[in-house]
């Protein structure tokens, strides 16, 4: 453990509407996608079988699973926010699928900063996946952030947590 | 087939929880790997127990795992045909005698972290039926569905909700390449 794992990276006061979050640019490849879907135990066969996704699908291959992309968006958030930042919710809308071959860009924008009433520090995040600029999913996430260097989402239980 | 049910018997179902199933395995550490290996997630709670043990009070899953931990084995002996995730979707669309259906958006919601070791419960309700509107794939019913997961302690961990719009297509409609 580094000396300072247990410092909050990011903490609410440092977070404007408008910032952005640094981008993630990833190359798909077929591994990605099918160690994507075993991981979150999704045997469908579009999922790994590009025969099956091309007849019966009508894709041109294989392509990522919601399940898998919400664990990408995960990480795209708590790269930015550090350990201590803590998901409320998120909302997804699926636009297109994504292949191998394929380079998935994700972007965020903050466009909330808020204190709810038990003091929980609230910020809300705009975040694209898109490929070749085209857009293939949205999600808009609400992220809980320490207000000080004291705090911490991951202690607030019951009426102190408010998704 | 029985003849579609009316509207006001499917509403009657409203906030009434379906489908309770427990998970067939507790939470693990190896999905959790898999699942940050997989998205190259370094988040020290994963992998630092000094970190998880100062941050969340031992370790966690991912959150957006939720889903994972239900999904049935590809295969286990003697067992009976599951449910289908979403299964009141699948009836709403039966029941009601609409053969399309898309889902528009789903939202999760996180509470209490969940924990290797834990047990997790799931159960389905049904929040709402629309009245009938037309749209540029048919005409229908929108719905929302809710996924309530619970851990032994019986705590809230999440909950997903789901939109859906059951249709009929109409004579010459386009296409409905992404129905579920």
């Amino acid at each position: 453990m580094s000396p300072d794992v247990t410092t909050p990276v990011l903490l609410l006061g440092e977070v404007a509407v408008g910032d952005r979050l640094p981008e993630l640019a990833y190359d798909v490849t077929a591994t990605t996608v099918v160690l994507g879907a075993l991981a979150s135990r999704d045997w469908r066969p579009m999922h790994h079988d590009k025969d099956f996704a091309v007849e019966r699908n009508g894709t041109r291959d294989i392509f990522l699973n919601t399940p898998n992309q919400a664990a990408w968006f995960e990480r795209f958030l708590t790269d930015w926010t550090g350990p201590h930042g803590r998901l409320g919710r998120m909302t997804f809308r699926m636009l297109g699928s994504v292949f191998p071959g394929d380079t998935m860009v994700l972007s965020g924008v903050v466009d909330e900063v808020t204190v709810d009433g038990a003091g929980c520090g609230w910020v809300g995040i705009d975040v694209t996946l898109s490929v070749g600029g085209d857009v293939k999913t949205t999600c808009d996430a609400r992220v809980a952030v320490p207000v000080d260097t004291g705090d911490n989402p991951w202690s607030r239980t019951g009426a102190r947590w408010q998704p | 087939m029985t003849a579609a049910a009316t509207v006001d018997e499917v509403r009657a179902l409203i906030g009434v929880p379906q489908y309770e199933e427990t998970g067939e395995f507790p939470v693990e550490r190896g999905y959790i790997w898999t699942t940050c290996a997989s998205v190259e997630n370094g988040n020290p709670l994963f992998w630092d127990d000094a970190a998880a043990r100062a941050i969340t009070g031992g370790p966690i899953a991912p959150p957006t795992m939720l889903s994972v931990w239900f999904r049935p084995h590809h295969w286990a002996p003697g067992r009976d045909a599951p449910h289908l995730p979403l299964q009141i979707h699948f009836d709403l669309k039966e029941r009601l005698g609409l053969p399309e259906a898309v889902m528009s958006d789903n939202t999760i919601v996180f509470h209490e972290p969940v924990r290797p070791g834990d047990v997790l419960t799931t159960r389905q309700v049904l929040r709402s039926v629309s009245d009938e509107k037309t749209t540029k794939l048919g005409t229908g019913r929108f719905w929302v569905i809710d996924v309530e997961y619970t851990n032994q302690a019986g705590a809230l961990v999440g909950v997903e909700s789901y939109t859906g719009f059951g249709y009929r297509r109409p004579p010459t409609g386009p296409d409905g390449a992404d129905a579920r």
